[in-house]
């Protein structure tokens, strides 16, 4: 099975998000990054089933140099190579972002590509599905099981009525959801075979400059704090306030 | 040709109520963007709702009613929308950013070769062009994002925008498309442990959510019955999923779901960074947590302090009896 696993860069989930002084990106002191959470649950099972069945994992990932760090810590887990897209800016947006992974994708022999369901980050929650598209490939989002055997992955994934049971006849794209696998920690000897793995470097095609961001603002600040009383004896207080207050019940 | 292509979503022979968001916001937007408003409503059959969605304003609808349709799937339904894209032509395409919603737009983007813009909590339009805000860093920013495209497909979140209601004798030119037989590739074998009838978390109007303070998962029915005194739908913080107590799809969070809900109802959660960003734009926050120096109360309109195992069971007798 050759598996291509996309992954994203980006501000670790506990990170302080602060806007910067030109009012269009973030404050990076202070942040500490990561593989994309849900990225990182796809690369784990993406190695998992090499491990399971032979083949390849090639991780793949646009974004800028800064992001060889993370890169070389998805080798360490087990990925045997990877592909760096290096973007040169500029504002892309998920159709320009699924363009540019598309066409390196499409390069390379891939039984499988699998996504977060969405990055942590963007959260739009759209580059796996457009990929699917570019690609002619079927896609199946959310998923919570993956085995794959005899050119077909059987699939669980979440939907509005329940956990829907797949077939999809491989090459297919997928994006994973929590549940799928726990991502393990790099042993040393992964960390010590990651520094000797290829990353291979493409340039980004120019953005077609589909999106503006135009501002980016902190969130309205909530007026909370607001302690109606302690334990049981406040519910009745609480109630009155939920009902003719904030009119909520 | 039509400004805004609305996509309607059903459940169970109904409209769901974000068709009323979503055409709320399609009638708003079409003026500035040079046009009327089409519909397009697909599933097994769906063609009596046809009516339903003139009645909230549109000039035309169109209906892809097949069996095949039964059950949400990208292939299904995205060469279905795309149909109507082709014979609505619109700027842009509005969705509501639901679970199906959320698989959808982005295919017919790239379908129809258009910016998407998702999730989002405003929308505008100026002189034929998109602009929206979209929450990024799950709500710990948010981003003011114009399109530069001609043509956009944008989603909307849920519970967030005001709903339209129906007027009755409103009509509607109602075009059947033709569909074929679509190719499926991703086949449904079977459909498991079917959430009986209960909404999914990003849709839903209360959410009672249980965190450790609740001390232990044998504890849990607690949070259960607290939702169903209020008719909530059950979340739960990132410490009880990682501990296995509630499975993943129940989690609020950076790394689970972001809701907007009118209520949401906080119990025994300590609000980490991460579940803040989650559940921050709620209408209206209550939290209970023995520790008042918990950041979840920063963001609380009404907090108790005390222990959930005491508070939870008398807020629900409660709320019982305003229900009785």
């Amino acid at each position: 099975m050759d598996l291509i696993v996309c992954m994203k860069r980006v501000p670790d989930s506990a990170a302080k998000i602060k806007v910067a002084a030109d009012g269009k990106s973030i404050e990076q002191a202070g942040v500490d990054h990561v593989i994309s959470p849900y990225d990182e649950i796809a690369l784990e099972r993406a190695i998992q089933i090499k491990e399971e069945q032979g083949g390849t994992v090639t991780v793949m990932c646009l974004g800028t140099s800064d992001a060889t760090k993370e890169i070389r810590q998805a080798l360490a887990m087990g990925a045997d190579k990877a592909v760096l897209i290096k973007d040169g800016g500029g504002s892309r947006g998920p159709l320009g972002i699924a363009r540019a992974l598309a066409d390196a994708i499409k390069e390379r022999p891939h039984d499988a590509v699998l996504f977060g369901r969405q990055s942590i980050d963007a959260d739009n929650s759209a580059v796996g599905v457009i990929v699917a598209r570019l690609l002619d490939l079927p896609c199946a989002t959310l998923v919570t099981k993956l085995d794959m055997a005899d050119g077909k992955a059987n699939v669980h994934r979440e939907s509005e009525g329940g956990t829907e049971v797949i077939e999809v006849a491989l090459p297919a794209v997928f994006t994973a959801q929590r549940g799928l696998a726990e991502p393990r920690y790099p042993a040393i000897k992964g960390i010590m075979m990651a520094k000797k793995k290829p990353i291979e470097e493409l340039d980004a095609p120019e953005p077609a400059g589909t999106l503006s961001l135009d501002a980016l603002t902190p969130p309205a600040d909530r007026t909370g704090g607001r302690i109606v009383g302690e334990g049981p004896e406040a519910v009745g207080e609480l109630v009155r306030l939920l009902r003719q207050e904030a009119k909520v019940l | 040709m039509a400004a805004v292509l609305a996509f309607i979503e059903s459940h169970d022979g109904k409209l769901k109520k974000s068709a009323g968001e979503v055409m709320g916001q399609a009638q708003r937007l079409a003026g500035s963007l040079g046009g009327g408003v089409d519909a397009v409503i697909v599933g097994a059959g769906v063609a009596g709702l046809a009516d339903d969605v003139a009645a909230l304003g549109a000039d035309r609808v169109f209906v892809a009613d097949s069996d095949a349709f039964g059950t949400f799937t990208i292939d299904g339904f995205t060469p279905a929308v795309m149909l109507a894209v082709t014979a609505s032509t619109p700027k842009l395409v509005l969705l509501a950013a639901s679970v199906s919603g959320k698989d959808l737009a982005p295919a017919v983007a790239a379908a129809s070769s258009s910016a998407i813009l998702t999730d989002v909590t405003e929308i505008e339009a100026a002189d034929g062009k998109v602009s929206v805000v979209k929450p990024v860093y799950a709500g710990k920013a948010l981003a003011k994002v114009s399109a530069t495209s001609d043509t956009v497909v944008a989603t909307i979140r849920p519970n967030v925008f005001e709903p339209i209601a129906p007027e009755a004798g409103k009509s509607a030119t109602v075009e059947t498309l033709d569909v074929g037989t679509p190719d499926i590739r991703t086949v449904i074998k079977e459909v498991l442990a079917k959430a009986s009838e209960k909404l999914d978390l990003t849709e839903a109007d209360v959410i009672v959510a249980g965190g450790r303070g609740l001390k232990d998962p044998a504890n849990w029915h607690l949070i259960e019955e607290l939702a169903e005194s209020v008719g909530g739908v059950v979340g739960a913080s990132r410490a009880v999923v990682d501990a296995g107590w509630r499975p993943h799809e129940e989690q609020v969070g950076q790394t689970g779901k972001t809701v907007s809900p009118k209520l949401y109802i906080a119990v025994g959660i300590s609000g980490a960074i991460q579940h803040l960003a989650g559940m921050r734009t709620s209408k209206c926050i209550v939290a209970v947590n023995t520790d008042p120096e918990a950041p979840i109360f920063t963001v609380a309109d009404f907090g108790i302090v005390g222990d959930a195992l005491e508070v939870c069971p008398v807020l629900t007798e409660e709320l019982k009896k305003l229900r009785s």
